[in-house]
């Protein structure tokens, strides 16, 4: 019996199943301390939305055998600098939205280049070197932010230099997905556009990857002696994923900060890596290993536990910010476990 | 005529030889030159008094010192940078929110704080240390992280736990709500309590470093009379001595001037314990215990298959490392005088680690020297930075900006030219 | 004290019913230089790992028969004991730390300590290093190897061969040594340093230190030892006196064995005798695998063979011609030039590759077999991929066919064509290997150690393939073993590389004297000798 136990948390995933149980714990206190609880899961969906594409962000990385990528923060500063050169244009609704995508992609092509490149220099040790790159990008960026020549007022301080540390988007791309083919029933709400935006973005990486293209990246990382006897260029289709990495990045945060309201300048993106890399760890990922689904059940773990989490902390204990905690120790937690998977250990 | 080629050719190798050593001394300090002329420039758009830059150093390298010293045993033993002296810095707070709490003060209180800190530390190094030895070849990102979600435990125990399920009443130093700590705690009790025990002159505190240099060329020439290794030059010999001398010259005509840096005045039991950790690391380094560091940094398998027990080694490394990080953040809140309850562990780390890089150190080497320079010029660009960010740009905004871009980038660029080193090194190899 | 420093008495070993050593027995006394000589696979690196008690043998449920070391049984557990009663071992690969110096390599581990204030309280790991103490010890070894060298000097700028000394060095400073074990000492080194070393271990000997040398070369066997010990497949096939054997004799010992030919009848198109691929002056830098200026003619319809020792470079003509590891030299295929260093380049001109490291190289171990057999041919032929535009995706029906129908063909015994190739067994795995070469439609066929780690049975059926596809499609196949019986069995004609240069071509059916010559590199020697 504890036999036929261990062997089903094996093949789910002791994060997975930790999580899981942990999140069915909440959910059941909820319910138990009367919580409303479509409200709940309205928002639920709401950020597996708003969140699940800087989470697919990690599955051409760590399939391209790139790993865990730490430096997502380089995607976010692109798709924020889209954002606000949208806003400096003076649009609106959608065409504010598109615009923004329409100058991040290819900032980010760009910046994900230089990024691969530099990765392939670094082979062994990414990780590491990722996340450093991504904190020294957002902390070269808060330079940025007060020198980039802006000029709009809702972007800048109204005083002094630079832009403003949270820019409210109200009015420009706020909730364009999201209000977009809302249903509303009774407290229950559900909002269509932004889960096809979703969608959509995973069915182009799971079109992607069944290219060959594609199998060529998933075969590097799977093995690079491997590729390398199929006579693939192995750093090519590593430069590609970290690429589509950075992209699916600056576009994961244009639909997070639709969603959000707000764009978070300075230090902000410096750890918006971190809750991707759990996200898809809790999903089931590991280091090596990452699909779809992964994504889309890790991010709704993670974000539901958190949103759930929230009311049911307040109620049970004041003071204190338990979801903050939650997120951090939760978060970090899975990444340590995964790193010690590594290796092995020995 | 022959005579006269050689010797032309001999007298060519010897410039070309001397131009390769300069080259050399020049790619390898490259990162240290670097930051000392970003330190000069600064401090020269900065408009700052020298006097005002002393006394701001003195006190931030007496304050971090032994934190980054802390750093150097787990890189002598290949465990790379230890990014984990975070949770070493938890169990100084630890150690003085508890100290506060019972309302010890003054030295006897940081003592007690010294004392409680330390079965923390060790705690927390040896936790650590199984984790990292079950993650080899990825310590550092490990490191880190383990800093993060020990983050999230501390915040934990002292935002929902104390009040709670520890059982604690101090409406000083507790939210109103009799649950959890305050976000800043005055810790005025122990302010100085190290600092103010003995202070002199700066100048006075130069003379006794050239008598430190001194008593250290003495060892040295003792040390080569009895160890076959160490021979002495005559520019090992000469330099300090030099160094010495001018040092004494300068702080004797100094002490006789009216020099506003005869204002400032140096701590000293806090540099004689800097000098004692230095003097410990040193020790150890010449023991066994420090041989078997080396050996394990040199080549884990090698040093597994001659019979040392690898992992034990690594986690004693990994404590030290921790206790002394401990120790430093007692010595570096002692001079802050207030506690930032859930901050003031985030940035050790990565300051640390900063100034360790900029003295020249790497991911697998680092000196005692690489420590104190990187901390006198790091600490220098932090000083200058903001005001020269201000004369430079208006925005003084604009330079804490820049020195928070220069310790990570220092720390990237590090990381990232030792994993190509390393990418490099393993692709010969296998080629 | 008995006669012997070291009696293994009737040794036996079997890994998961595989019998790898039967009934070996060996004697050495002090003083003596023991040869023990033979192929890859005959049971000495075992032999030597149930002397120095590695974990592999422990863990694998220990072995039969004794070990007696001075006349004493001892159980030997781990190599830590095995280097306290006095055994020790010079590396083939060094043990030695490069950013240290001479001494502190001697002393690694043995450091001579000294005691300090600190270490009365805290104890042994706060001595202080005796550093005169310990360079003086360093030196006294060093002398008795015969390196005049300054013993604070880094070992990292050594010469490989001084390298080779230290090792020495450091296992003979070892107070109490009585027996030392060199593993192909001279596989790394030049002519004069082996002379050098050969020379250094009489003299160790002479001073009463009894020495097993592993080795390959016979020459050197005639040159130093005292006797010889032959293994053949695991047995013990002979132990001779030096005075009692010869070169041809000992070649002859160590090869031969029945060769079982299988059943196959040549092809019509055999006897053509035309070219299908030659190589010309290749050098290829495989590091441990060199190649140094190989010249073949493979002809079409043949099954080639290419045997020798493992390190002498066999391995690096495929990897070399397949761009895998840098090349110079030329290579005709049909006639026409092929580009090296070129991967791609080489499979789609019609060469395939199925390599020496199936689980490295050969398979993606956690995707599914239709993926691994699919995936090369479509890489490089495009083969199993729909294009739209710009834009492709993978036919999976097509796919699964193939894959399908490989299975069949070549009878690989698995759940399906979804199965992760981890799973398989290590004989359908490198059918899976095989599969996906054939996929790509090859004119020449390279097979590298096909059937390491294979069991037996499987063995079999991986040759049969082999041969089956040479028959049936007139497939040219180029087969590199370290298994001399199986290329023998198979092959039409077999090249014996040895020192990264081919040291003859013979016939399947050639003597095992001969063999025996040309795998040890004495070929060349013994017959400008005229000794055959």
């Amino acid at each position: 019996m504890l036999e036929k136990l261990k062997g089903l948390v094996d093949s789910f995933g002791l994060p997975r199943t930790i999580i899981t149980s942990f999140f069915v714990f909440v959910c059941l206190l909820a319910v138990f301390l009367g919580i409303p609880f479509l409200p709940l899961i309205s928002d639920m969906v709401v950020r597996l939305g708003m969140n699940g594409i800087m989470v697919l962000a990690m599955v051409p990385a760590i399939l391209a055998g790139i790993g865990l990528n730490f430096g997502l923060p380089l995607g976010v500063l692109c798709g924020l600098i889209g954002m606000l050169t949208a806003i400096e244009m003076n649009l609106t609704g959608f065409p504010s939205f598109w615009m923004s995508l329409v100058i991040a992609i290819p900032l980010a092509v760009v910046c994900g280049i230089g990024y691969g490149w530099l990765l392939n220099k670094v082979k062994g040790s990414e990780m590491m070197v990722a996340t450093y790159v991504g904190f020294s990008a957002v902390s070269l960026m808060n330079i940025g932010w007060i020198l980039l020549p802006y000029t709009n007022l809702e972007l800048k301080w109204p005083i002094g230099q630079g832009l403003r540390t949270t820019v409210n988007i109200e009015g420009r791309m706020k909730w364009v997905l999201n209000s977009w083919g809302r249903i509303q029933i009774g407290s229950f709400h559900i909002s269509l556009g932004l889960l096809l935006f979703l969608a959509f973005w995973c069915l182009l990486v799971w079109l992607f990857l069944r290219s060959k293209t594609g199998l060529a990246m998933k075969a590097v990382g799977a093995s690079r002696q491997f590729a390398v006897a199929s006579g693939l260029n192995v750093d090519k289709y590593r430069i590609i994923g970290a690429t589509l990495s950075t992209v699916l990045g600056a576009v994961g945060i244009a639909a997070y900060a639709q969603s959000f309201g707000f764009l978070q300048l300075y230090d902000a993106p410096m750890f918006y890596g971190f809750g991707a890399v759990a996200a898809v760890l809790i999903g089931g990922a590991t280091v090596r290993r990452a699909n779809i689904s992964h994504v889309i059940i890790g991010t709704f773990l993670f974000q539901g536990l958190l949103v759930v989490s929230l009311p049911v902390a307040n109620l049970i204990m004041t003071g204190g910010n338990m979801a903050e905690i939650t997120r951090i120790t939760i978060s970090n937690g899975v990444i340590l476990y995964a790193l010690t998977q590594v290796s092995g250990g020995q | 005529m022959s005579k006269q080629i050689t010797n032309a050719a001999a007298s060519q190798t010897r410039r070309t030889k001397a131009i390769q050593s300069i080259k050399n001394f020049l790619s390898d300090n490259i990162v240290t030159i670097m930051f000392a002329i970003l330190c000069y420039v600064g401090f020269k758009l900065s408009g700052l008094s020298l006097m005002f830059i002393v006394n701001d150093l003195v006190n931030r390298v007496g304050r971090n010192g032994v934190l980054i010293l802390a750093l150097i045993i787990p890189v002598l033993a290949g465990m790379g940078l230890n990014f984990a002296i975070v949770l070493g810095a938890m169990a100084g707070q630890v150690a003085v929110i508890i100290v506060i709490h019972y309302g010890w003060s003054g030295i006897i209180g940081f003592l007690a704080a010294m004392a409680i800190s330390t079965p923390v530390a060790l705690l927390f190094g040896w936790l650590t240390g199984h984790l990292l030895n079950r993650t080899k070849g990825q310590e550092m990102i490990t490191s880190m992280i383990t800093g993060f979600f020990a983050n999230g435990v501390y915040q934990l125990v002292f935002l929902v736990l104390v009040g709670t399920v520890i059982p604690m009443v101090n409406p000083e130093i507790m939210l109103p709500s009799g649950i959890g700590i305050k976000n800043t705690l005055d810790i005025g009790r122990i302010k100085y309590a190290v600092d103010n025990l003995s202070r002199v002159t700066f100048p006075t505190a130069v003379l006794a470093g050239s008598v430190g240099i001194l008593l250290y060329l003495g060892y040295r020439f003792w040390k080569s009379r009895i160890d076959g290794r160490v021979t002495l030059t005559v520019v090992s010999v000469l330099t300090p001595l030099i160094a010495a001398g001018a040092m004494a010259f300068w702080s004797i005509t100094t002490m006789n001037s009216k020099s506003m840096l005869n204002m400032v005045r140096v701590p000293v039991v806090t540099f004689l314990f800097i000098g004692a950790v230095c003097l410990f690391i040193t020790f150890i380094a010449s023991t066994k215990l420090g041989q078997d560091f080396r050996t394990i940094g040199q080549d884990l398998h090698i040093a597994q298959v001659s019979g040392i027990n690898v992992n034990k080694t690594r986690i004693i490394a990994i404590t030290m490392s921790m206790v002394l990080a401990a120790w430093g953040q007692l010595f570096f809140l002692q001079n802050v005088g207030a506690l930032n309850t859930f901050a003031a562990h985030e940035q050790v780390g990565r300051f640390a680690i900063a100034a360790l890089l900029i003295g020249g150190a790497s991911v697998s080497k680092a000196t005692i020297g690489q420590a104190l320079l990187g901390a006198v010029l790091f600490h220098t660009l932090f000083v200058v930075s903001p005001a020269a960010g201000r004369q430079l740009l208006g925005d003084a905004q604009l330079g804490e900006f820049f020195r928070a871009f220069v310790a990570y980038g220092v720390i990237a660029l590090s990381l990232g030219m030792h994993a190509w080193q390393k990418a490099a090194e393993s692709k010969r190899k296998n080629r | 004290m008995g006669e012997f420093v070291l009696e293994m008495q009737n040794v036996s070993k079997s890994y998961y019913g595989t019998q790898v050593l039967k009934n070996v027995s060996i004697a050495v006394k002090p003083g003596e230089i023991h040869a023990i000589l033979g192929e890859n696979g005959a049971g000495k690196s075992t032999l030597m790992n149930i002397l120095f008690g590695m974990s592999v043998i422990h863990s694998t449920g220990g072995f039969e028969g004794e070990v007696r070391l001075g006349g004493e049984a001892v159980a030997i557990k781990s190599p830590m004991q095995a280097m306290e009663l006095g055994i020790g071992m010079v590396h083939q690969e060094f043990m030695l730390i490069p950013g240290f110096s001479i001494v502190e390599n001697i002393k690694l581990n043995r450091e001579i300590l000294k005691d300090n204030i600190v270490s009365r309280v805290f104890g042994e790991k706060m001595k202080g290093l005796d550093h005169n103490s310990m360079a003086k010890d360093a030196k006294a070894a060093l002398n008795t190897v015969g390196l005049t060298i300054d013993e604070w000097a880094r070992v990292a700028g050594l010469p490989v061969g001084h390298m080779q000394f230290v090792e020495i060095a450091r296992e003979i400073d070892k107070e109490n040594i009585r027996l030392l074990v060199f593993d192909e000492p001279t596989a790394v080194l030049t002519e004069n340093e082996a002379a050098n070393l050969l020379a250094t271990m009489r003299k160790l000997a002479d001073s009463g230190i009894a020495i097993l040398f592993i080795t390959h070369r016979l020459d050197e066997v005639m040159e130093v030892a005292d006797n010889v010990t032959i293994l053949r497949d695991g047995a013990l096939v002979s132990t001779l006196r030096k005075q009692d054997t010869s070169v041809v004799r000992m070649a002859e010992l160590m090869v031969g064995r029945e060769i079982e030919t299988m059943a196959r009848e040549k092809g019509s198109e055999m006897g053509q005798d035309s070219t299908i691929l030659s190589i010309r002056d290749l050098h290829v830098r495989m590091p441990g695998e060199e190649i140094r200026g190989v010249s073949l003619e493979v002809k079409r319809g043949e099954i080639f063979g290419i045997g020798g020792l493992s390190g002498q470079g066999k391995i690096g003509i495929a990897n070399g011609i397949m761009g895998l590891y840098p090349a110079t030299g030329e290579v005709l295929l049909n006639g026409e030039k092929l580009e090296l260093n070129n991967t791609k380049g080489s499979l789609a001109r019609g060469l395939a590759f199925v390599s020496e490291d199936r689980r490295g190289v050969g398979l993606m171990l956690d995707s599914s077999i239709e993926e691994n057999i699919a995936f090369t041919a479509m890489q490089v032929k495009n083969k199993f991929v729909r294009k739209y535009g710009p834009f492709s995706q993978v036919a999976q029906g097509e796919m699964r066919q193939h894959a399908l129908a490989m299975i069949k063909e070549l009878d690989i015994r698995c759940r399906g064509p979804l199965q992760a190739t981890r799973r398989l067994s290590g004989g359908n795995q490198q059918k899976v290997c095989i599969a996906r070469a054939l996929t790509l439609d090859p004119i020449v066929l390279f097979v590298s150690e096909p059937t390491r780690g294979i069991d037996v049975g499987a063995k079999r059926l991986v040759l049969e393939t082999l041969v089956k596809l040479n028959k049936e499609f007139g497939m040219t196949i180029v087969m590199t073993s370290s298994e001399l019986a199986e290329i023998r069995s198979v092959c039409d004609r077999i090249a014996i590389i040895s020192k990264g240069q081919v040291e003859g071509i013979l016939a399947p059916d050639a003597s095992d004297a001969d063999y025996g010559l040309m795998m040890s590199g004495d070929f060349a020697k013994a017959r400008r000798e005229g000794v055959v």
